[in-house]
Protein backbone atom coordinates (compact mmCIF):
# COMPACT_ATOMS: atom_id res chain seq x y z
CA UNK A 1 0.00 0.00 0.00
CA UNK A 2 1.27 3.20 -1.20
CA UNK A 3 -0.19 6.22 0.46
CA UNK A 4 2.04 8.75 -1.89
CA UNK A 5 0.10 6.98 -5.11
CA UNK A 6 -3.50 7.17 -3.56
CA UNK A 7 -3.14 10.68 -3.19
CA UNK A 8 -1.29 11.27 -7.01
CA UNK A 9 -4.50 9.44 -8.06
CA UNK A 10 -7.05 11.36 -5.80
CA UNK A 11 -4.96 14.24 -6.84
CA UNK A 12 -7.62 16.98 -9.25
CA UNK A 13 -4.56 17.52 -11.30
CA UNK A 14 -3.82 13.82 -12.09
CA UNK A 15 -4.08 14.50 -16.22
CA UNK A 16 -7.10 12.29 -16.67
CA UNK A 17 -9.40 14.51 -18.22
CA UNK A 18 -11.82 15.37 -14.93
CA UNK A 19 -11.53 19.26 -14.83
CA UNK A 20 -13.38 18.95 -17.97
CA UNK A 21 -16.67 17.39 -16.15
CA UNK A 22 -18.76 19.06 -13.53
CA UNK A 23 -20.33 15.84 -12.32
CA UNK A 24 -23.77 17.43 -12.73
CA UNK A 25 -23.26 20.64 -11.41
CA UNK A 26 -23.53 22.86 -14.58
CA UNK A 27 -26.95 21.74 -15.47
CA UNK A 28 -27.91 22.19 -11.75
CA UNK A 29 -26.76 25.79 -11.62
CA UNK A 30 -28.35 26.54 -14.98
CA UNK A 31 -31.35 25.64 -13.66
CA UNK A 32 -30.89 27.50 -10.61
CA UNK A 33 -31.38 24.72 -8.35
CA UNK A 34 -27.51 25.52 -7.40
CA UNK A 35 -26.68 29.48 -6.31
CA UNK A 36 -24.52 29.50 -3.56
CA UNK A 37 -22.68 27.88 -1.14
CA UNK A 38 -25.46 26.59 0.97
CA UNK A 39 -27.16 25.03 -2.65
CA UNK A 40 -23.97 23.66 -3.06
CA UNK A 41 -23.60 21.99 -0.11
CA UNK A 42 -27.01 20.17 -0.51
CA UNK A 43 -25.76 19.10 -3.66
CA UNK A 44 -22.68 17.64 -2.73
CA UNK A 45 -24.25 15.68 -0.16
CA UNK A 46 -27.06 14.27 -1.99
CA UNK A 47 -24.22 12.96 -4.99
CA UNK A 48 -22.21 11.74 -2.72
CA UNK A 49 -25.01 9.51 -1.22
CA UNK A 50 -25.89 8.57 -4.85
CA UNK A 51 -23.48 8.55 -7.55
CA UNK A 52 -20.82 8.70 -4.89
CA UNK A 53 -21.56 5.59 -3.09
CA UNK A 54 -22.15 3.75 -6.49
CA UNK A 55 -18.35 5.04 -8.11
CA UNK A 56 -17.18 4.31 -4.58
CA UNK A 57 -18.95 0.39 -4.92
CA UNK A 58 -17.66 -0.04 -8.22
CA UNK A 59 -13.82 1.25 -7.66
CA UNK A 60 -13.64 -1.04 -4.86
CA UNK A 61 -15.09 -4.17 -6.37
CA UNK A 62 -12.78 -3.40 -9.60
CA UNK A 63 -9.76 -3.03 -7.21
CA UNK A 64 -10.99 -5.81 -5.24
CA UNK A 65 -10.74 -8.14 -8.35
CA UNK A 66 -9.73 -6.62 -11.50
CA UNK A 67 -11.16 -9.82 -13.08
CA UNK A 68 -14.30 -8.90 -12.78
CA UNK A 69 -14.03 -5.31 -14.55
CA UNK A 70 -16.28 -6.53 -17.60
CA UNK A 71 -19.17 -7.43 -15.29
CA UNK A 72 -18.86 -4.46 -13.03
CA UNK A 73 -18.79 -2.11 -16.33
CA UNK A 74 -22.28 -3.74 -17.45
CA UNK A 75 -23.51 -2.80 -14.04
CA UNK A 76 -22.78 0.36 -13.89
CA UNK A 77 -24.71 0.56 -17.53
CA UNK A 78 -27.25 -0.43 -15.37
CA UNK A 79 -27.11 1.77 -13.06
CA UNK A 80 -26.59 4.89 -15.06
CA UNK A 81 -29.96 5.12 -17.53
CA UNK A 82 -28.74 8.54 -19.15
CA UNK A 83 -26.81 7.85 -22.21
CA UNK A 84 -25.13 11.43 -21.94
CA UNK A 85 -23.64 10.15 -18.20
CA UNK A 86 -22.64 6.64 -19.81
CA UNK A 87 -20.91 8.54 -22.46
CA UNK A 88 -19.13 10.92 -19.65
CA UNK A 89 -18.19 8.05 -17.73
CA UNK A 90 -16.18 6.07 -20.44
CA UNK A 91 -14.86 9.24 -21.83
CA UNK A 92 -12.55 9.49 -18.15
CA UNK A 93 -12.67 5.88 -17.89
CA UNK A 94 -10.34 5.94 -21.10
CA UNK A 95 -8.51 8.70 -20.32
CA UNK A 96 -7.98 7.57 -16.68
CA UNK A 97 -6.48 4.71 -18.35
CA UNK A 98 -4.42 6.72 -21.11
CA UNK A 99 -2.44 8.24 -18.35
CA UNK A 100 -2.08 5.37 -16.03
CA UNK A 101 -0.66 3.32 -18.34
CA UNK A 102 2.44 5.40 -18.32
CA UNK A 103 2.76 5.24 -14.76
CA UNK A 104 1.90 1.64 -13.44
CA UNK A 105 1.85 -1.60 -15.76
CA UNK A 106 -2.06 -2.38 -16.29
CA UNK A 107 -4.09 -5.78 -16.95
CA UNK A 108 -5.90 -5.88 -20.37
CA UNK A 109 -8.86 -3.90 -20.43
CA UNK A 110 -11.67 -2.52 -22.56
CA UNK A 111 -10.61 0.27 -24.33
CA UNK A 112 -13.51 2.76 -22.53
CA UNK A 113 -14.64 1.56 -19.28
CA UNK A 114 -16.54 3.20 -17.13
CA UNK A 115 -14.38 5.26 -14.82
CA UNK A 116 -14.68 3.71 -11.41
CA UNK A 117 -13.81 0.48 -12.88
CA UNK A 118 -11.01 1.85 -14.69
CA UNK A 119 -10.31 3.86 -11.69
CA UNK A 120 -10.37 0.48 -9.30
CA UNK A 121 -8.10 -1.62 -11.82
CA UNK A 122 -5.38 1.43 -11.45
CA UNK A 123 -5.70 1.93 -7.95
CA UNK A 124 -4.40 -2.39 -7.63
CA UNK A 125 -2.06 -1.79 -9.91
CA UNK A 126 -0.93 1.52 -7.94
CA UNK A 127 -0.54 -1.31 -5.08
CA UNK A 128 -3.29 0.44 -3.22
CA UNK A 129 -5.80 -1.61 -1.58
CA UNK A 130 -10.01 -1.62 -2.61
CA UNK A 131 -10.18 0.66 0.65
CA UNK A 132 -8.08 2.95 -0.73
CA UNK A 133 -9.77 2.66 -4.09
CA UNK A 134 -13.36 3.28 -2.45
CA UNK A 135 -12.05 6.44 -1.15
CA UNK A 136 -10.37 7.91 -3.98
CA UNK A 137 -13.84 7.10 -5.90
CA UNK A 138 -16.03 8.95 -2.93
CA UNK A 139 -13.60 11.84 -2.82
CA UNK A 140 -13.47 12.18 -6.77
CA UNK A 141 -17.34 12.40 -7.20
CA UNK A 142 -17.44 15.74 -4.30
CA UNK A 143 -14.31 17.43 -5.21
CA UNK A 144 -15.00 17.46 -9.36
CA UNK A 145 -18.49 19.18 -8.78
CA UNK A 146 -16.40 21.71 -5.97
CA UNK A 147 -14.36 22.92 -8.43
CA UNK A 148 -16.43 23.26 -11.36
CA UNK A 149 -18.64 25.14 -8.50
CA UNK A 150 -16.21 27.82 -8.04
CA UNK A 151 -15.65 28.34 -11.82
CA UNK A 152 -19.22 28.57 -12.62
CA UNK A 153 -20.60 30.54 -9.90
CA UNK A 154 -17.37 32.42 -8.77
CA UNK A 155 -18.00 31.68 -5.39
CA UNK A 156 -15.23 31.76 -2.67
CA UNK A 157 -12.65 29.13 -3.08
CA UNK A 158 -11.85 29.66 0.66
CA UNK A 159 -15.55 28.47 1.37
CA UNK A 160 -15.69 26.10 -1.17
CA UNK A 161 -12.90 24.07 0.56
CA UNK A 162 -14.42 24.49 3.83
CA UNK A 163 -17.32 22.81 2.58
CA UNK A 164 -15.13 19.54 1.79
CA UNK A 165 -13.26 19.67 4.68
CA UNK A 166 -16.59 19.30 6.50
CA UNK A 167 -18.30 16.65 4.50
CA UNK A 168 -14.23 14.23 5.13
CA UNK A 169 -16.16 12.30 7.75
CA UNK A 170 -19.33 11.57 5.12
CA UNK A 171 -16.95 10.85 2.73
CA UNK A 172 -14.75 8.34 4.61
CA UNK A 173 -18.39 6.86 5.84
CA UNK A 174 -19.78 6.27 2.30
CA UNK A 175 -16.04 4.94 1.16
CA UNK A 176 -16.05 2.41 3.98
CA UNK A 177 -19.77 0.83 3.34
CA UNK A 178 -18.93 1.01 -0.50
CA UNK A 179 -15.58 -0.80 0.57
CA UNK A 180 -17.59 -3.45 2.58
CA UNK A 181 -19.75 -4.60 -0.52
CA UNK A 182 -16.41 -5.67 -2.64
CA UNK A 183 -16.22 -9.27 -3.84
CA UNK A 184 -20.04 -9.30 -3.70
CA UNK A 185 -22.44 -10.67 -6.70
CA UNK A 186 -22.84 -7.41 -8.92
CA UNK A 187 -26.12 -7.01 -8.41
CA UNK A 188 -26.39 -6.83 -5.07
CA UNK A 189 -23.53 -3.59 -5.05
CA UNK A 190 -25.29 -0.49 -4.31
CA UNK A 191 -27.54 1.64 -7.10
CA UNK A 192 -28.55 4.53 -5.35
CA UNK A 193 -30.43 6.88 -7.84
CA UNK A 194 -30.02 10.55 -8.46
CA UNK A 195 -32.89 11.14 -10.20
CA UNK A 196 -32.02 15.24 -11.22
CA UNK A 197 -28.55 13.91 -12.20
CA UNK A 198 -30.05 12.03 -14.91
CA UNK A 199 -32.87 14.31 -15.83
CA UNK A 200 -29.75 16.82 -15.97
CA UNK A 201 -27.32 15.09 -17.80
CA UNK A 202 -29.64 15.00 -20.60
CA UNK A 203 -30.89 18.19 -20.61
CA UNK A 204 -27.32 19.66 -20.37
CA UNK A 205 -26.09 17.36 -23.35
CA UNK A 206 -28.42 19.14 -25.77
CA UNK A 207 -26.91 22.42 -25.18
CA UNK A 208 -24.52 23.83 -27.52
CA UNK A 209 -22.89 25.94 -26.26
CA UNK A 210 -21.58 24.12 -22.68
CA UNK A 211 -18.22 24.85 -19.92
CA UNK A 212 -17.82 21.54 -18.94
CA UNK A 213 -18.38 17.26 -20.51
CA UNK A 214 -20.91 16.57 -18.18
CA UNK B 1 -48.43 -8.27 9.03
CA UNK B 2 -47.45 -11.35 6.45
CA UNK B 3 -49.32 -11.37 3.22
CA UNK B 4 -48.39 -13.02 -0.36
CA UNK B 5 -50.60 -12.69 -3.54
CA UNK B 6 -50.14 -14.64 -6.62
CA UNK B 7 -51.09 -14.03 -9.64
CA UNK B 8 -50.39 -16.24 -13.33
CA UNK B 9 -51.18 -15.36 -16.23
CA UNK B 10 -51.27 -18.09 -19.58
CA UNK B 11 -52.47 -17.88 -22.74
CA UNK B 12 -55.04 -20.22 -23.90
CA UNK B 13 -57.41 -19.94 -27.17
CA UNK B 14 -59.20 -16.42 -27.70
CA UNK B 15 -57.38 -14.52 -25.07
CA UNK B 16 -54.95 -14.47 -21.67
CA UNK B 17 -56.42 -16.91 -18.78
CA UNK B 18 -55.49 -16.36 -15.19
CA UNK B 19 -55.69 -19.29 -13.78
CA UNK B 20 -54.09 -18.29 -10.30
CA UNK B 21 -55.16 -15.66 -8.77
CA UNK B 22 -54.54 -15.86 -4.72
CA UNK B 23 -55.26 -12.88 -2.36
CA UNK B 24 -54.03 -12.61 1.44
CA UNK B 25 -55.51 -9.62 2.64
CA UNK B 26 -54.21 -6.51 2.48
CA UNK B 27 -53.12 -7.66 -0.64
CA UNK B 28 -56.71 -8.33 -2.68
CA UNK B 29 -56.49 -8.70 -6.63
CA UNK B 30 -59.76 -8.50 -8.55
CA UNK B 31 -59.88 -8.97 -12.28
CA UNK B 32 -61.42 -6.05 -13.69
CA UNK B 33 -61.46 -6.56 -17.93
CA UNK B 34 -59.97 -9.12 -19.84
CA UNK B 35 -56.36 -8.93 -19.39
CA UNK B 36 -56.20 -6.52 -16.35
CA UNK B 37 -56.83 -7.08 -12.43
CA UNK B 38 -56.62 -4.63 -10.19
CA UNK B 39 -54.90 -4.29 -6.22
CA UNK B 40 -57.87 -3.16 -4.25
CA UNK B 41 -55.65 -3.35 -0.96
CA UNK B 42 -58.69 -1.96 1.65
CA UNK B 43 -56.77 -0.49 4.99
CA UNK B 44 -53.62 1.86 4.83
CA UNK B 45 -50.50 0.20 4.74
CA UNK B 46 -48.15 -0.74 4.71
CA UNK B 47 -47.41 -0.55 8.40
CA UNK B 48 -44.13 -0.98 9.67
CA UNK B 49 -43.53 -4.72 10.87
CA UNK B 50 -45.57 -5.54 7.87
CA UNK B 51 -44.19 -8.01 5.00
CA UNK B 52 -45.70 -8.45 1.66
CA UNK B 53 -45.54 -10.17 -1.34
CA UNK B 54 -46.69 -10.31 -4.73
CA UNK B 55 -46.15 -12.68 -7.20
CA UNK B 56 -46.67 -12.46 -10.76
CA UNK B 57 -45.90 -14.98 -13.50
CA UNK B 58 -46.77 -14.30 -17.57
CA UNK B 59 -46.56 -17.13 -19.67
CA UNK B 60 -46.00 -17.15 -23.16
CA UNK B 61 -47.84 -15.07 -25.70
CA UNK B 62 -50.12 -14.20 -22.62
CA UNK B 63 -51.04 -10.79 -21.87
CA UNK B 64 -51.39 -8.87 -18.34
CA UNK B 65 -52.05 -5.72 -17.09
CA UNK B 66 -51.71 -5.08 -13.41
CA UNK B 67 -52.78 -1.50 -11.42
CA UNK B 68 -54.15 -0.47 -8.26
CA UNK B 69 -57.32 1.08 -7.17
CA UNK B 70 -55.60 3.67 -4.70
CA UNK B 71 -52.44 4.70 -3.62
CA UNK B 72 -50.78 3.11 -1.48
CA UNK B 73 -49.59 5.28 2.49
CA UNK B 74 -46.54 3.49 3.99
CA UNK B 75 -47.22 4.14 7.69
CA UNK B 76 -45.07 4.20 11.00
CA UNK B 77 -45.84 0.18 12.90
CA UNK B 78 -46.45 0.02 16.70
CA UNK B 79 -43.77 -2.29 16.99
CA UNK B 80 -40.96 0.00 15.16
CA UNK B 81 -39.92 -1.78 12.69
CA UNK B 82 -39.62 -1.48 8.51
CA UNK B 83 -42.15 -2.67 5.90
CA UNK B 84 -41.40 -4.57 3.25
CA UNK B 85 -42.94 -4.67 -0.14
CA UNK B 86 -41.12 -7.46 -2.32
CA UNK B 87 -42.57 -7.76 -6.06
CA UNK B 88 -41.24 -10.79 -8.08
CA UNK B 89 -42.33 -10.72 -11.69
CA UNK B 90 -41.60 -12.92 -14.18
CA UNK B 91 -42.14 -12.68 -18.06
CA UNK B 92 -42.04 -15.71 -20.34
CA UNK B 93 -41.24 -15.13 -24.22
CA UNK B 94 -43.64 -13.31 -26.08
CA UNK B 95 -45.61 -12.70 -23.18
CA UNK B 96 -46.49 -8.87 -22.08
CA UNK B 97 -46.68 -7.72 -18.25
CA UNK B 98 -47.90 -3.63 -17.70
CA UNK B 99 -47.11 -3.26 -13.77
CA UNK B 100 -49.40 0.14 -13.80
CA UNK B 101 -49.69 0.58 -9.55
CA UNK B 102 -50.62 3.98 -8.00
CA UNK B 103 -47.83 5.68 -5.73
CA UNK B 104 -45.90 5.24 -2.42
CA UNK B 105 -46.96 7.93 -0.29
CA UNK B 106 -44.10 8.07 2.47
CA UNK B 107 -45.88 9.34 5.36
CA UNK B 108 -43.90 10.84 8.36
CA UNK B 109 -41.98 8.23 10.54
CA UNK B 110 -42.55 5.52 8.08
CA UNK B 111 -39.51 3.05 7.34
CA UNK B 112 -40.49 1.65 3.85
CA UNK B 113 -38.55 -0.60 1.78
CA UNK B 114 -39.83 -1.70 -1.71
CA UNK B 115 -37.93 -4.22 -3.16
CA UNK B 116 -38.75 -5.10 -6.95
CA UNK B 117 -37.38 -8.17 -9.28
CA UNK B 118 -38.36 -8.38 -12.95
CA UNK B 119 -36.98 -11.47 -15.04
CA UNK B 120 -37.57 -10.90 -18.31
CA UNK B 121 -37.08 -13.96 -21.12
CA UNK B 122 -35.99 -12.79 -24.83
CA UNK B 123 -38.97 -11.69 -26.31
CA UNK B 124 -40.67 -10.40 -23.70
CA UNK B 125 -42.20 -7.14 -23.31
CA UNK B 126 -42.64 -4.31 -19.64
CA UNK B 127 -43.90 -1.95 -18.92
CA UNK B 128 -43.19 -0.86 -15.06
CA UNK B 129 -44.10 2.20 -13.55
CA UNK B 130 -42.84 3.40 -9.75
CA UNK B 131 -43.69 6.57 -8.49
CA UNK B 132 -43.35 7.95 -4.99
CA UNK B 133 -44.61 10.64 -3.16
CA UNK B 134 -42.67 12.19 -0.34
CA UNK B 135 -45.18 12.98 2.78
CA UNK B 136 -48.99 13.46 2.82
CA UNK B 137 -49.65 17.36 2.43
CA UNK B 138 -47.45 19.96 4.18
CA UNK B 139 -45.35 16.71 5.97
CA UNK B 140 -42.11 15.14 5.88
CA UNK B 141 -41.90 11.83 4.74
CA UNK B 142 -40.12 8.83 6.55
CA UNK B 143 -37.77 6.93 4.54
CA UNK B 144 -38.30 4.66 1.87
CA UNK B 145 -36.39 3.50 -1.02
CA UNK B 146 -37.58 1.35 -3.81
CA UNK B 147 -35.31 -1.11 -5.20
CA UNK B 148 -35.59 -2.30 -8.48
CA UNK B 149 -33.77 -5.11 -10.58
CA UNK B 150 -35.02 -5.91 -14.39
CA UNK B 151 -32.88 -8.98 -16.12
CA UNK B 152 -33.80 -9.14 -20.22
CA UNK B 153 -32.58 -12.35 -21.38
CA UNK B 154 -30.21 -13.13 -18.14
CA UNK B 155 -28.62 -9.91 -17.94
CA UNK B 156 -29.40 -7.19 -16.04
CA UNK B 157 -30.36 -4.25 -17.90
CA UNK B 158 -31.69 -1.70 -14.85
CA UNK B 159 -30.67 -1.52 -11.22
CA UNK B 160 -32.04 1.37 -9.38
CA UNK B 161 -33.04 2.57 -6.07
CA UNK B 162 -34.56 5.56 -4.75
CA UNK B 163 -34.44 6.55 -1.24
CA UNK B 164 -35.85 9.88 0.29
CA UNK B 165 -36.37 10.26 4.59
CA UNK B 166 -34.14 11.36 7.10
CA UNK B 167 -31.62 8.72 6.70
CA UNK B 168 -31.06 9.34 2.20
CA UNK B 169 -28.37 12.24 2.89
CA UNK B 170 -29.20 15.00 0.71
CA UNK B 171 -32.27 13.34 -1.05
CA UNK B 172 -34.11 16.71 -1.08
CA UNK B 173 -31.18 19.00 -2.21
CA UNK B 174 -30.58 19.91 -5.83
CA UNK B 175 -28.47 16.72 -6.99
CA UNK B 176 -31.51 13.82 -6.16
CA UNK B 177 -35.35 15.55 -5.97
CA UNK B 178 -34.20 19.51 -5.42
CA UNK B 179 -37.39 20.44 -3.46
CA UNK B 180 -39.77 18.34 -5.72
CA UNK B 181 -42.43 15.97 -3.61
CA UNK B 182 -42.81 13.25 -6.09
CA UNK B 183 -40.60 11.21 -8.64
CA UNK B 184 -41.29 8.69 -11.08
CA UNK B 185 -39.91 6.25 -13.09
CA UNK B 186 -41.22 4.44 -16.45
CA UNK B 187 -39.51 1.38 -17.81
CA UNK B 188 -40.87 0.24 -21.17
CA UNK B 189 -39.07 -2.89 -22.82
CA UNK B 190 -39.78 -3.52 -26.05
CA UNK B 191 -37.87 -6.64 -28.15
CA UNK B 192 -38.15 -4.93 -31.27
CA UNK B 193 -35.66 -2.22 -29.72
CA UNK B 194 -32.84 -4.82 -29.97
CA UNK B 195 -32.05 -3.74 -33.35
CA UNK B 196 -33.54 -0.02 -33.42
CA UNK B 197 -33.12 1.64 -29.87
CA UNK B 198 -35.42 4.80 -29.83
CA UNK B 199 -33.92 8.18 -29.59
CA UNK B 200 -33.31 9.96 -25.83
CA UNK B 201 -35.87 13.08 -25.18
CA UNK B 202 -36.55 15.83 -23.20
CA UNK B 203 -39.72 15.58 -21.40
CA UNK B 204 -39.63 18.92 -19.39
CA UNK B 205 -37.21 20.89 -17.09
CA UNK B 206 -36.69 17.86 -14.81
CA UNK B 207 -37.73 14.86 -16.82
CA UNK B 208 -35.70 12.68 -19.71
CA UNK B 209 -36.71 9.50 -21.91
CA UNK B 210 -33.06 7.89 -21.84
CA UNK B 211 -32.29 4.91 -24.12
CA UNK B 212 -30.65 2.00 -21.70
CA UNK B 213 -28.10 -0.75 -23.11
CA UNK B 214 -30.48 -3.44 -24.21
CA UNK B 215 -33.94 -3.22 -25.78
CA UNK B 216 -35.44 -1.17 -23.14
CA UNK B 217 -35.74 2.73 -21.81
CA UNK B 218 -36.97 4.93 -19.01
CA UNK B 219 -38.10 7.99 -18.05
CA UNK B 220 -37.65 9.69 -15.33
CA UNK B 221 -39.31 12.61 -13.82
CA UNK B 222 -39.39 14.96 -10.57
CA UNK B 223 -42.10 17.31 -10.01
CA UNK B 224 -43.93 19.69 -7.60
CA UNK B 225 -46.96 16.66 -6.79
CA UNK B 226 -48.01 13.52 -8.37
CA UNK B 227 -49.75 14.88 -10.94
CA UNK B 228 -46.54 16.61 -13.25
CA UNK B 229 -44.54 13.68 -12.63
CA UNK B 230 -47.45 11.36 -13.97
CA UNK B 231 -47.95 13.44 -16.98
CA UNK B 232 -44.50 13.37 -17.87
CA UNK B 233 -44.48 9.88 -17.85
CA UNK B 234 -47.24 9.14 -19.30
CA UNK B 235 -45.88 10.75 -22.79
CA UNK B 236 -43.81 7.75 -22.75
CA UNK B 237 -46.77 4.95 -21.92
CA UNK B 238 -47.36 2.81 -24.79
CA UNK B 239 -50.36 2.47 -25.82
CA UNK B 240 -49.90 -1.32 -26.49
CA UNK B 241 -46.86 -3.07 -26.19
Amino acid sequence: MSITSLLLLADGRFPSGGHAHSGGLEAAVTARRVTGVDDLGAFLRGRLATAGLVSSAFAAAACYSTVDASSLDAGLDARTPSPALRRASRAQGRALLRAARQMWPLPPLPASPHQPVALGVVAAAAGLDHTQAALAAAYGTITGPASAAVRLLGLDPYRVHALLAGMATDCETVAARAAAHAGSPVDDLPAASAPLLDAGAEIHARWEVRLFAS
Amino acid sequence: MRATARIVAVAGRGGTRLVTMRSEPPLVLRRTGPETAHLVGGAAGPLGGDRLRVEVEVGPGARLCLRAVAASLALPGASGGASLLEVAATVAAGGHLRWLPEPLIAARGCDHVGQSTVELAEGAALVWREELVCGRHGEQPGDARLETTVRYAGGTIMRQEVAVGPRAAGWDGPAVLGGGRATGSLLVVDPAWADKPPEPAVLGPSAAWMPLVGPAALATATGADLREVRAALDECLPDDV
